[in-house]
């Protein structure tokens, strides 16, 4: 199945075979949103239980999951039918996958469709070869503890199956917008930062950059990191610009407020900007990046996109390990059926990917969560905050100062 | 013995220590320090209350000392604030002359004194002090007193200071609830500038830097009027949990370690040095390395200058300070913690004296209590501006107070 071409692919990213698949209703309405001009080269796909909603959908591609049991009704907000019906085709699923080098899966967990499908459709496309990034949304609380709970379970099946989960809880929208924004403003809202999210990385990976972004980078960060990644897309133009959206990233609601750059161990920064992008600017944002994460391996790209003008655009991933994760994630059922696949690719090709295959079969040692950084006298007062740096915590242990 | 009115007494309820200075009023105008009363404070963290009981009892005890010192009873005192809710910032009021003849007058500089205080605070928080820094007159600067000139619009910059005002009302009720009644709460930052800086250091720009046990306070005079001031809620309780984490000690043996080996920078003499920790019986419990502790200290207090530092540049100040940084409270006391802060601020760095007063002159020398120091000194301003002048109120002195 590994051909030479496959394998000269993951060397010259502008040849990359991207499959964007949309699942659920969820999903069909944020493809709706990606222009399909803006992604020349990638393929549209849409997934979904529901025959009367897969028609509507602007996919090219249509996959529909329907079978004569649930009579048309769709999934009916249950993700374990959803689950079936996607294990029944599941060989339908993985066939759509053959050839690609990326896949993207756009879903809106909580329903049937989307918290069902999604997890076995990442197993199904990672098996078909190609690395899997899947931005989803969670519900807000208000639509019920269910939902929620649905959820919360395909995250975490997701996040074991798929390379990489990019999550946006939807409450966290609630801090962006005001009292009188209508409800249908919201989604298009919460599916407007997911589809950025979606941009952002899509540039990432097509466009030319002066620092080149590449494919391995990406897999590098995201693989072996099955944990929740934040992401936050910002622009800003004029003169100030570089500032500006140094500013931002650090008060981005959807990195709480700087606080998951302190606490991610990866991040993927990526600027884009016009033809007069400066090193000075470069420069300025990745130094204020940096000494927010100063214990996180930081992957940089730089582009130049003519259209841009006067803006800047940055595009920010941040990944955190969590080792009770890992742990978990190896002992899912979905990561076992694995481990018949390992050793034939392991023999036939020496990708990257068999690397990750390889380090999740390993046992892994789970760690409690515990804190154990103890701020001594100060652990019940109010922390001391300044730039998200907490400065009760001694310096030595924030500066990473060796003492031996 | 004394006639009351006389008798201005200093509180600071600080992190590792309460401190309570009695100072006399003399007829000719100078200020005489009379008694001194101190003791550990155990129910403070970071400047702010944790528990109030233990604060009170260690009151108690300070002022007592104190009044035994000074032989006199002290009903009232001016009160030392701080805590990480304190802020500093620069605002500018904004009136226009409307009388015919375009004169100011003084109900002109009223209205523009109460257009700068209107600003927009957080709901909780409270202004501590509102100080004059100049007026503008149809956009002239540096103007000290325009009453009687001629403008269209009178501007005034003021620098205020806030803080919660919860937090600060339950150290006032605490204070009060030992029967001392509280002339008015003022800013540790100001108070400690007052006892440090001569007129000449204030014209020239000088930064006062207070490293307490809980907080470092800071204060930039420049062109004799303050410029900026703020709390950074660390202090020598920072460093001695560091050490106790770094070096796995316990608290207090920290706290002795601190005392006896700290340094501000790591010294030759420290590499390689170790020195043992034994029990009552003289058996060794462990070593420790001196190098490491002075790295750990080093860091922490390298630190928190440098976050000072970068506010200075952040605002935009840091070239004016021709007198220097000067440094108090307690950890100033760390060897070798001048030539760091030289090497961070690219200035001249002093350990600081209470000048201008008169008095207990071991008590001056101490740089732990220049804060008390300056709050009398502080009431004693206060006092002379209502003995001489009361119908200037608030015209000549600085400091304004909105209760």
């Amino acid at each position: 199945m590994e051909t030479p071409e496959q394998n000269s692919f993951l060397e010259t990213s502008s040849a990359l075979d991207v499959r964007i698949f949309a699942v659920g209703n969820a999903g069909s309405t944020l493809l709706g949103a990606l222009s399909a001009a803006e992604f020349s080269g990638a393929q549209f796909t849409a997934i979904n239980t529901d025959a009367a909603a897969l028609a509507a959908s602007s996919a090219t591609v249509k996959i529909n999951l329907e079978n004569k049991l649930m009579r048309g009704l769709g999934s009916g907000g249950d993700p374990d039918r959803g689950r079936a019906l996607a294990e029944e085709q599941f060989s339908t699923l993985k066939a759509a996958c053959e050839g690609a080098n990326v896949v993207f899966i756009l879903a809106g967990l909580g329903g049937g469709t989307g918290s069902g499908v999604s997890p076995v459709f990442a197993k199904a496309a990672h098996e078909a070869g190609a690395l899997v990034l899947a931005f989803v949304t969670l519900p807000f609380e208000c639509e019920g503890n269910r939902r929620e709970a649905q959820a919360q379970v395909a995250l975490e099946q997701l996040k074991s199956t798929a390379d990489g989960v990019i999550c946006l809880p939807s409450q966290k929208i609630f801090k962006l917008i005001d009292e009188n924004t209508s409800l249908v403003e919201t989604f298009r809202f919460t599916g407007g930062f997911l589809v950025e999210g979606v941009r952002g990385v899509w540039q990432l990976l097509t466009r030319p950059g002066l620092i080149q972004v590449h494919f391995s980078d990406l897999c590098a960060l995201i693989r072996d990191r099955h944990a929740e990644s934040a992401f936050a897309f910002v622009e800003a133009a004029g003169p100030g610009r570089a500032r500006e959206v140094a500013e931002k990233i650090l008060a981005h609601p959807l990195l709480d407020e700087g606080r998951a750059l302190a606490e991610s161990d990866a991040v993927l920064v990526s600027l884009t900007a016009g033809k007069d992008l400066s090193m000075a600017e470069v420069n300025r944002v990745m130094e204020q990046v940096k000494r927010q994460c100063r214990h996180a391996q930081i992957i940089m790209g730089a582009g130049v996109d003519g259209a841009l003008k006067e803006k800047l655009c940055v595009t920010v991933i941040a990944a955190k390990q969590n080792a009770a994760v890992v742990g978990a994630a190896s002992r899912t059922e979905p990561r076992t059926a694995y481990s018949s696949v390992v050793p034939q690719r392991e023999v036939t090709s020496p990708r990257p990917v068999s690397r990750m295959r390889r380090a999740n079969n390993k046992l892994v040692q789970t760690q409690l969560p515990l804190n154990i950084i103890s701020k001594g006298r100060f652990d019940k007062s109010e922390p001391t905050k300044h730039n998200g740096e907490d400065l009760d915590i001694p310096t030595f242990l924030r500066r990473g100062v060796p003492l031996n | 013995m004394f006639d009351d009115s006389n008798i201005i007494a200093g509180l600071e309820i600080g992190t590792s220590k309460i401190c309570v200075v009695v100072g006399e009023q003399l007829a000719e105008g100078g200020l005489n320090i009379i008694g001194l009363g101190q003791s550990r404070s155990r129910g403070v963290r970071k400047g702010e209350i944790i528990n109030p009981e233990q604060v009170e009892e260690d009151l108690r005890a300070a002022v007592f000392e104190a009044e035994q010192m000074a032989d006199v009873e002290v009903r009232s005192v001016y009160l030392g604030v701080s805590g990480g809710h304190i802020r500093g910032f620069n605002n500018r009021g904004v009136h226009p002359v409307v009388s015919a003849d375009r004169e100011i007058s003084q109900d002109d500089v009223d209205d523009v004194l109460k257009n700068a205080k209107a600003i927009n605070l957080p709901a909780e928080n409270t202004v501590i002090h509102a100080v004059r820094q100049h007026f503008f007159v149809d956009g002239q600067e540096g103007v000290m007193n325009p009453v009687g000139m001629l403008g269209a619009r009178l501007e005034v910059d003021m620098h205020v200071i806030h803080g919660h005002a919860n937090r600060l009302q339950n150290i006032i009720r605490l204070v009060r609830g030992t029967s001392l009644e509280v002339d008015e709460i003022v800013f540790n930052g100001i108070a400690t500038s007052l006892a440090l800086l001569s007129n000449e250091q204030k014209e020239m720009g000088a930064l006062v830097i207070d490293i307490g046990g809980g907080t470092t306070e800071y204060v930039v005079y420049f062109d004799g009027v303050i410029r900026h001031s703020g709390v950074l809620a660390v202090g020598g309780d920072h460093v001695s949990n560091d050490l106790a984490y770094g070096l796995k000690v316990p608290l207090s043996r920290a706290e002795k370690l601190k005392m006896e080996y700290g340094s501000a920078q790591v010294t030759d003499a420290a590499k390689g040095q170790t020195i043992s920790i034994t029990n009552e019986l003289g058996l060794e419990l462990k070593r420790i390395n001196v190098e490491h502790l002075q790295r750990i200290m080093s860091l922490r207090i390298e630190e928190a200058f440098r976050l000072i530092a970068q506010e200075l540049e952040a605002v935009g100040l840091s070239n004016y300070l021709r007198a220097g940084v000067i440094l108090c409270g307690g950890c100033s006391r760390v060897p070798g913690i001048v030539a760091l802060a030289e090497n961070i601020f690219q200035m001249n760095v002093a350990p600081g004296h209470a000048s201008a007063i008169s008095g207990l002159t071991t008590a001056l020398d101490q740089p732990e209590f220049a804060t008390a120091i300056g709050l009398v000194k502080f009431g004693s301003l206060k006092n002379r501006k209502r003995a001489e002048r009361p119908f200037f109120k608030g015209f000549i002195g600085r400091f304004l107070q909105r209760t």
